[in-house]
């Protein structure tokens, strides 16, 4: 039965309605096959006594009477736990492939809902069979395998500069807010339950310090379920930092918490004493967390300036280093989740510096896998956990419960923006106070640390579970699935997709200079002033020890512009290999456009005019030059979408980038034949390209005044200017047999004249060129013996 | 603090917060400051800003200081450079960043986001000729990258023309290849940082408090 999984194409994206129909009924067989390994699983025991007991009747009959060789058996559970697992993260990835089969559902539904009514029917379908449902969601599994691979890739792919903008409204509302959520709940929970004379019920039983810890344990928003609904309906960076931020960080909130309560429950009583090393507690616990990671986020960064000869464990630093904060964060019970993100925020620049193309795609696509499979897990077992889970319903205490934590939740929200506006800048309106008081989601966290609960301190321990997972049903249903019409409605603000642009760069960076100079000529030391003062610190130590090489000193203005420049070698190779560079703007404006035209030159250089060119030699040079340009751009045209995956950071697209160079170089040439244009104004490119091209231009050496120009030539102004257009021709058709000969092997060309050390474009981007090739990946040979894929 | 005690110049005081929108307050530190970096004189010029250490590691702390001492920025419909300002010009200046009031209509913020990129503009537009031409940008980001050493110096250059080669490709859209496109006028500006949400990001906190005898 599990073979069946082997029969779903990966074209299955039935287009048809009965294909839709026939996956489903597969995957719904699949569901059904599945129970029955589960279920015989979960009773290991009975089954593994017969076993043991058929086999030593078996061996000892084996010494009696000669049975039949065995030529096949099944031996389940040699491989259980293993093959149960895959079955998990099988059934788990195949789910998310069926939603997005269904058009409307996933447009209505977010994924969320649908994976835990999945999850309520594999759990129904485990336990109509008769079998025990498997502990799914048990606190060691959750916590060090599920969370982790989540927070994880939301603290690497954390945008700082909103973060930190944000910090301290964040940090009201994750610390304020959380504790004002705890004690509102559980305050007024157990004055409810006390209110209750004329019916007895065993609510009297509960005392004020379980209450609150129930009151801490569902008051945290959960990063994972805001994760899950808030990608879906893209709103605006600010609201989405806001409520994120607040979930990452009311970790280290709770914690305390529950182990304040959870240690004094058994006691009865908390004293002012208790209340105040609690206190400590929660500054050790949240700066304690923090350091533990910078501390790891250091030693990956440190260990990545290193790498450059194994690039293919590049990945596998990142993702243990990480896990390992994590990991010795739990053991202190220090706040593991504020770990990891420190972790992950604190590497990712120096790590990204130092690792290849390739390990930094792998990083991000594990981490987006592992996640998403982790996040679909979660609320699969979430539905399972809830019909298995040990029920005690108490219509008072789950409606109570319901209604005050949405009361508290908006409460909580109204009165801190009403101090926060006070010191913001943008202050927060009443639409985004509505969505951050809206998307306090809560969910899986909440459900394992009652899951925690030990049962013999706490007696009301199955009415706790209850109540958790209906407040959970209930805010990821109900509020997951209205949100994203009440954004439409409220016409909140969304997420701006515009393209960062150049521009808008430099013109950040411009912003924060100036405005650190406002502030320093006012004399006040406003957060732009202690920013900078980061930055230069960084800068000057911290980037030479922790980067490799050269890329210690690129500013960031540099690297983005870099970055802005594969990602057009990317485009142009998607265009199908036009010359001109595809805009996200379709405009004709082109260099020639921006170039100021160079005043007629002075009459004394008359003399030194560039001699005429005879005409055929002309038309022969611009025969060649075309013929090259139409080799190149057939080459290109193979790149299409089907043979090569867009991503700016695939295999190849380096010797694309120095060919789109050339080929603007060429056609540059084109136009300076016939106008003698002096103003190379080119992007940079290789010592060869520089040599062809000055050698062709004498002029520019008369008109161009001390400038630098490419500045690692030391040019021979006494060679004869007569065979340049050969030394043109030769040239180029060197370079072209060269291309041909090589294919796409890009051996980096020593620089021609004396290599000052760190100038020039030409030396960084055979640096760059290197860092791309030094990388090969796991095997060479294959890679770059076959780059056209048919 | 406060409206209890008598500030000097009482009346004069009036006239400035009607101009520039900051509160008494506000107008009572900022004097303090600029006694302090004048030495106690009634005007400031350019070497008084040089002296102060903070701004020496700044990359654009030369245009910073011109912005000053610009005619242009003192709302009068001026042109020029001064040599030395009075405190109502320095205030002036610093009214560019005030943060926006939380109740404004869409008419003010606009006009709000016309003064600040207005005042962004007459910083890169060097010789007020009324655009930002390529070799004037090039000299900004020169700046920018100032304190990255020589290997700055041609980026900088590959950086500005893509840069200006995206302005002309949003503002004018189609360019027949011998047009040349002359430079970014006050209203391409306008357009290229128009997501910018330059009142916000503009800005910064002026206290109410007297802080500046911690700093230089």
């Amino acid at each position: 039965m599990p073979s069946r999984t082997g029969s779903h194409s990966p074209a299955g994206f039935g287009k048809s309605l009965p294909e839709r129909g026939l996956l489903l009924l597969m995957v719904l067989v699949l569901l059904q096959g599945s129970v029955l390994p589960l279920g015989a699983a979960s009773s290991p025991d009975i089954s593994h006594q017969e076993n043991l007991g058929n086999n030593k009747a078996t061996d000892e009959g084996h010494n009696f009477t000669k049975k039949a060789f065995p030529v096949l058996g099944i031996d389940y559970h040699h491989i259980q736990t293993p093959f149960e697992i895959s079955l998990w993260v099988l059934l788990a990835s195949l789910m998310k492939l069926g939603f997005h089969l269904i058009p409307r559902l996933s447009g209505i539904v977010p994924e969320s809902c649908l994976l835990i009514v999945v999850g309520l029917l594999v759990g129904g379908l485990i336990k109509l069979a008769g079998e025990k449902v498997p502990p799914v969601l048990d606190s060691r599994l959750f916590f060090l395998c599920l969370l982790p691979p989540i927070i994880l890739d939301a603290g690497y792919f954390l945008p700082i500069r909103p973060f930190m903008e944000n910090l301290g409204t964040i940090l009201m509302f994750a610390v304020v807010g959380t504790l004002w959520n705890a004690f509102f709940i559980g305050g007024l929970l157990y004055a409810v339950c006390q209110i209750q004379p004329a019916n007895p019920s065993d609510l009297h039983g509960l005392e004020l310090l379980p209450c609150l810890l129930f009151g801490a344990i569902i008051s945290a928003v959960d990063p994972v379920a805001v994760l899950a609904v808030f990608e879906e309906i893209h709103i605006n960076e600010l609201l989405h930092i806001l409520v994120f931020g607040e979930s990452l960080l009311n970790d280290a909130v709770t914690v305390v918490l529950y182990h304040l309560f959870e240690e004094y429950a058994g006691v009865g009583a908390v004293t002012v004493m208790d209340g105040f090393l609690g206190v400590i507690s929660f500054l050790v616990v949240a700066l304690g967390g923090v350091l533990v990671g910078a501390i790891y986020g250091f030693l990956a960064a440190f260990t990545s300036r290193f790498t450059s000869h194994t690039r293919v464990i590049e990945p596998l630093f990142v993702f243990v280093y990480s896990y390992m904060a994590y990991l010795s964060a739990e053991m202190f019970h220090l706040s593991g989740i504020m770990a990891l993100i420190a972790c992950g925020a604190v590497m990712r620049p120096y790590v990204e510096a130092n690792i290849s193309h390739k390990s930094h795609t792998t990083i991000k696509y594990f981490l987006k896998m592992w996640s998403s499979v982790s996040e679909t897990l979660i609320f699969i077992f979430l539905g399972v956990a809830t019909v298995d889970g040990p029920h005690s319903w108490n219509w008072t205490f789950v409606t109570v419960t319901v209604i005050l934590c949405l009361v508290a939740r908006v409460i909580g929200v109204v009165g801190l923006t009403y101090v926060i506006n006070k010191f913001r800048i943008v202050k927060l309106t009443t639409k985004d106070q509505f969505i951050v008081a809206y998307g306090g989601l809560r969910g899986a966290i909440a459900f394992s640390l009652g899951f925690l609960l030990k049962k013999e301190h706490f007696p009301m321990r199955e009415m706790f579970l209850t109540a958790i997972i209906t407040v959970i049903f209930f805010t990821v249903f109900v509020q997951g699935m209205t949100i994203k019409p009440l954004v439409e409605l409220l016409a909140v603000k969304k997420k701006q997709e515009a393209k960062r642009s150049i521009n808008e760069e430099i013109h950040t960076q411009f912003l924060d200079h100036l405005l650190t100079g406002i502030e320093d000529i006012c004399g006040h030391y406003g957060h732009h002033h202690w920013k900078d003062k980061l930055n230069r610190f960084n800068k000057k130590y911290v980037k030479k020890c922790l980067i490799a090489g050269e890329r210690s000193k690129e500013p960031q203005l540099i690297a983005f512009y870099h970055k802005m420049e594969m990602k057009q070698a990317i485009e142009l190779v998607e265009s199908g290999g036009g010359v001109k560079l595809p805009s996200a703007v379709p405009s004709t404006v082109s260099m020639q456009n921006i170039q100021p035209k160079k005043p007629p030159p002075p009459p004394k250089s008359v003399e030194r005019a560039l001699p005429q060119l005879p005409k055929g030699r002309e038309e022969e040079i611009r025969k060649i030059l075309r013929s090259n340009l139409q080799r190149t751009r057939q080459r290109l045209r193979s790149y299409n979408r089907h043979t090569l995956v867009a991503d700016p950071f695939e295999d190849g697209f380096s010797d694309l980038l120095l060919k789109k160079q050339k080929m603007i170089e060429l056609e540059k040439k084109i136009k300076e034949m016939n106008n003698y244009l002096t103003v190379p104004a080119a992007p940079p490119d290789s010592p060869t390209m520089c040599r062809a091209r000055l050698a062709s231009d004498p002029q520019a050496y008369s008109v161009k005044p001390v400038s630098d120009s490419v500045p690692t030539i030391q040019v021979d102004l006494a060679s004869p200017q007569s065979p340049d257009s050969v030394n043109v021709m030769d040239e180029f058709r060197r370079a072209g047999q060269e291309e041909e000969d090589q294919g796409l092997m890009m051996k980096p060309r020593g620089p021609g004249g004396p290599n000052k050390p760190g100038e020039g474009d030409a030396t960084r981007d055979q640096q760059k060129l290197m860092r791309c090739l030094s990388d090969p990946g796991p095997s060479a040979d294959e890679d770059e013996d076959e780059p056209f894929l048919p | 603090m406060g409206a209890l005690q008598s500030l000097p110049g009482q009346p004069e005081y009036i006239g400035l917060a009607e101009k520039t929108g900051f509160s008494f307050d506000q107008i009572g530190v900022l004097h303090k400051r600029f006694k302090q970096l004048s030495h106690n004189e009634e005007t400031l010029r350019r070497d008084h800003f040089n002296e102060i250490p903070d701004l020496a590691c700044n990359p654009i702390r030369a245009q910073i200081i011109e912005a000053f001492f610009d005619r242009r920025n003192y709302r009068q419909n001026a042109v020029g450079m001064v040599e030395e300002i009075s405190f109502e010009e320095f205030l002036v200046v610093m009214s560019h960043f005030r943060p926006p009031s939380p109740h404004m209509t869409e008419e003010q913020r606009e006009s709000v986001r016309r003064e600040k990129l207005r005042f962004l503009f007459n910083m890169h537009d060097t010789d007020n000729d009324g655009t930002i031409t390529l070799e004037e940008y090039r000299h900004v980001v020169e700046e920018l990258l100032s304190r990255s050493g020589a290997l700055g110096k041609e980026t900088a250059k590959s950086i500005a023309d893509a840069a200006m080669l995206e302005v002309a490709s949003i503002s004018m859209g189609h360019m027949e290849p011998d047009e040349f496109y002359e430079g970014i006028t006050f209203e391409h500006f306008l357009k290229l940082l128009d997501g910018f949400e330059i009142e916000s990001r503009m800005s910064i906190r002026f206290l109410n408090m007297d802080t500046t005898t911690l700093c230089k």
